[in-house]
């Protein structure tokens, strides 16, 4: 066994809002003897214990699976959704990455569409009411056995399936600079558009959904890119032309 | 904002060419801007073409402009309370960062220039000198700072061009994953063109070479 790796020694500037009502001020805490292996979350949850034990208010964050699928994580890290680590999820970004005596800024995903819910916990039902807009297929598509009845072009699956594992955790809304949700919205728009049990309400589809994203008070797409550099999950861009295509289609 | 900036492009490619015209001396360089002025005849009576084309291209401004304040004020009400370390952008690029401050310094451009080369208002040969002579005067040696100005905007011009011509495509839902370089290296190729294009004259009037 190696000796254990020297802990690191880092000071945090953390986003704290008791309430949604609360107007929030970023608190300064100083966290030694950090393990290069902890996870950014298990990081926090050391801190956390320790300000348990000394009467405070622990910092809330959502967290779910630990394992980078969930989606549920994410946080602003010195001005960069989950981190800088690319294609990575904040529980999946590990403290090596940081250098000992750094300064952290954390911050929740900012957009109004997303009311801070205390500290680092944004509410993003804004997503949910997208996916309910038109995210589904209404008709039973059968079970396993009949995914094999009709054929799906190998690139038209392979494309699909990477728009599927979008986690939706909004990393895409709190980087881009007009706070649009475009890339979330069209890559679970192109996910069905191009699967064939996603035909029947392609059209109708695109257009809710689009304009759910719209009624929900986010910004509008420039094409920054800032979105598919941050995406947990590598979402390309071209699902954003792919959204524009059906929704143009849809509108004529 | 894709549709307006594809014509207002269309015209760039054309206002390039006919002032490359300038290379080929004064004679032909009058003649085709009078060309403009009788395009369509008989037709059309005196300036009828040009003027559609004015109105076309005015109302494209107008709408363009609209789009990228609307844009800009969407942006502004979907995120009210600003991060507080700088947000670092991670996606590649420079052109798109000068988006919008380079629309306004090219719309401060376009006015100077209707003034200078259009009007004659700010240019030493005036209304009444022929459009070649108010290119001359206008970019002579010693108005250096006017070819300066002229340089920063076309720039600035070319960098708007890099980022909003394959950005009108995915717009309009054209590209898809495999035309991205292709389009991206389309977009910086005519960029750079139209900035060499337009630069060569006022450049070549400044040292001498058109006179």
């Amino acid at each position: 066994m190696s000796e254990r790796a020297k802990g690191m020694n880092l000071t945090l500037k953390v986003w704290r809002q008791n309430g949604p009502q609360d107007k929030g001020r970023m608190v300064t805490y100083r966290v030694e003897d950090v393990s290069p292996d902890m996870s950014f979350l298990e990081m926090l949850d050391v801190l956390n214990e320790r300000l348990i034990l000394e009467g405070d208010d622990p910092i809330a964050f959502d967290h779910d699976c630990r394992e980078g699928i969930c989606g549920m994580c994410g946080m602003v890290i010195n001005g960069v959704a989950h981190g800088e680590q690319v294609a990575t999820t904040t529980c999946q970004l590990h403290m090596r990455h940081f250098e000992d005596n750094a300064v952290i800024t954390i911050e929740p995903w900012r957009a109004a569409p997303f009311p801070v819910v205390k500290d680092l916990v944004v509410d993003r039902s804004a997503f949910d009411r997208i996916i309910q807009a038109g995210g589904f297929i209404s008709v039973p598509a059968g079970s396993a056995p009949d995914a094999h009845s009709v054929p799906v072009k190998k690139v038209d699956a392979d494309a699909a399936f990477d728009a599927a594992t979008c986690i939706g955790c909004g990393a895409c809304v709190a980087a881009c600079p007009n706070g649009s949700a475009s890339l979330f919205t069209a890559a679970k728009i192109t996910h069905l558009s191009l699967l064939p049990q996603g035909q029947p309400e392609r059209a109708s589809r695109a257009k809710a959904m689009v304009e759910q994203m719209d009624a929900e008070g986010f910004g509008g797409c420039t094409n920054t890119g800032e979105c598919t550099a941050v995406c947990p999950k590598g979402i390309p861009l071209d699902t954003i032309a792919q959204m524009n295509r059906d929704y143009l289609k849809a509108s004529k | 904002m894709a549709v307006t900036g594809a014509v207002l492009v269309l015209f760039l490619v054309g206002h390039m060419v006919g002032n490359l015209k300038a290379f080929l001396g004064a004679d032909s360089f009058n003649e085709y801007a009078s060309f403009l002025r009788t395009m369509g005849e008989p037709l059309l009576t005196y300036r009828v073409a040009l003027t559609l084309v004015e109105v076309v291209l005015g109302v494209c401004i107008v709408l363009h402009m609209w789009s990228a304040i609307s844009l800009a004020r969407r942006a502004g009400k979907a995120r009210p309370v600003k991060y507080a370390a700088r947000r670092k952008s991670q996606a590649n690029g420079y052109a798109v960062h000068t988006m919008r401050y380079g629309g306004v310094v090219i719309l401060l451009f376009v006015i100077y220039h209707l003034l200078d080369l259009t009007f004659g208002t700010v240019n030493p040969a005036g209304w009444d000198g022929t459009p070649y002579e108010r290119l001359v005067a206008g970019f002579a040696p010693e108005r250096w700072w006017v070819t300066l100005f002229y340089v920063v905007a076309v720039i600035m011009v070319g960098l708007h061009l890099r980022h909003g011509l394959w950005s009108a495509f995915q717009t309009l839902g054209l590209a898809s994953g495999r035309s991205y370089r292709p389009l991206k290296l389309t977009a910086a190729a005519i960029s750079a063109v139209l900035v060499l294009g337009f630069l060569t004259v006022p450049v070549a009037v400044m040292i001498g070479v058109i006179k």
